[in-house]
């Protein structure tokens, strides 16, 4: 069995858009770690001769790569599960403290028809835990927000020096097909 | 052989800094960093531990055509033990990682870490593909690092085996936002 979606509903473009859009915010550099939602952004990012993609280990390496890439002036974005979201907790301390701009891209588990209990607990209080630590939540629920939604948060990050955080809703992910 | 000195092996790495970009981690090298001359291209971390050698990872990727030292300590790095892989395979040709390796955690009260006790750094740098990972015991170690961190030719791991011996503080500013511009200013960045 693979995390992957067996069957990705038909409106599914808007995970193709993640990637253009970041680059038309001047995002070049994409720290990772893996999401099935986050797929396509993740192989087009790898394959764009223009963007350098940074596969981590954990979540809060995303954070302070981003950091240091605003440091040397690029603009850097990070891709997560809401389940990495607690990873960061402590990294986002160094955003708040130093000001940094931040552009986190959450895709959310253990909110609508989640089937795995062990993803709940954190999925319940992601925008809650990104709150505490000074990250502005912004949501997408349906595709054709998406690119909007991205594009705001991305405006108030970089042009507005916020830290934020786009939520991509589990119901605009879609079920995930747990038997093949 | 005297075990090197943490406070001397800084400086003299420093002198030859060029215009390197320094990052530290947060407690003694930190402080020792400041000792060695408090820079306008020095980030000094206060806290976010782990975070050292990522945030070098991330300068080094947007700033390919200047060398990034990163100088922490072997506790700050052993909290971001996956930061090696991270690094292994992003392959930046500019990152210099090194970690000033008293085998304790100095700042809360020297207990002893985890590398006086069989846990091998620079094992892992190699083991996770940098492509150059070393542990330096002496001045002439320090001497080939002063010229080799400017190479640019892959991710370098240097590890300097220093005492347990706590020189006195000398602190950098931790005003983050200040520290923050004045390092972007530093590069020719605006503020925002």
């Amino acid at each position: 069995m693979t995390m992957a979606n067996k069957s990705p509903p038909a409106d599914c473009d808007w995970q193709h858009q993640i990637l253009s859009t970041l680059k038309r915010s001047g995002v070049e550099i994409i720290a990772y770690v893996p999401d099935a939602a986050h797929t396509v952004a993740i192989r087009e990012a790898n394959e764009d001769p223009d963007t350098t993609a940074v596969s981590c280990t954990t979540e809060e390496e995303g954070i302070a790569i981003c950091a240091g890439a605003h440091l040397g002036g690029k603009r850097a974005a990070m891709l997560m599960q809401s389940s990495g979201v607690g990873n960061c907790i402590n990294m986002l301390s160094l955003i708040s403290m130093c000001r940094f701009p931040l552009l986190v891209l959450v895709t959310m588990r253990g909110e609508w028809a989640e089937f795995n209990p062990w993803q709940s607990p954190m999925g319940q209080v992601t925008e809650q835990s990104l709150g505490l630590m000074g990250v502005q939540c912004f949501r997408a629920e349906k595709a054709n927000e998406v690119v909007t939604q991205l594009e705001g948060a991305s405006d108030s990050a970089f042009n507005g020096d916020q830290a934020c955080a786009l939520i991509l809703g589990q119901r605009l992910i879609g079920r995930k097909a747990w038997v093949k | 052989m005297s075990i090197l000195n943490r406070r001397d092996a800084v400086a003299r790495l420093l002198k030859e800094r060029k215009d390197a970009l320094v990052v530290t981690g947060l407690g003694a090298p930190s402080y020792d960093v400041m000792a060695a001359g408090d820079h306008d291209s020095n980030f000094y971390l206060w806290g976010a531990m782990g975070g050292a050698a990522m945030v070098g990872l991330g300068l080094a990727l947007s700033q390919p055509g200047r060398t990034v030292l990163v100088l922490t300590g072997d506790g700050e790095q052993l909290m971001g033990m996956g930061g090696f892989a991270t690094i292994g395979v992003a392959k930046p040709d500019n990152l210099v990682l090194i970690v000033l390796n008293n085998e304790h955690f100095g700042e809360t009260g020297m207990q002893p870490s985890h590398t006086g006790q069989g846990v091998d750094l620079v094992a892992v740098a190699r083991a996770c593909g940098f492509t150059s990972s070393k542990r330096i015991l002496d001045e002439t170690g320090i001497e080939k690092l002063c010229t080799s961190m400017h190479l640019r030719d892959g991710a370098t791991y240097a590890e300097i085996v220093i005492g347990t011996d706590e020189p006195e503080r000398v602190l950098p500013p931790r005003d983050g936002v200040f520290i923050k511009n004045r390092f972007r200013k530093s590069l020719g960045l605006a503020s925002i």
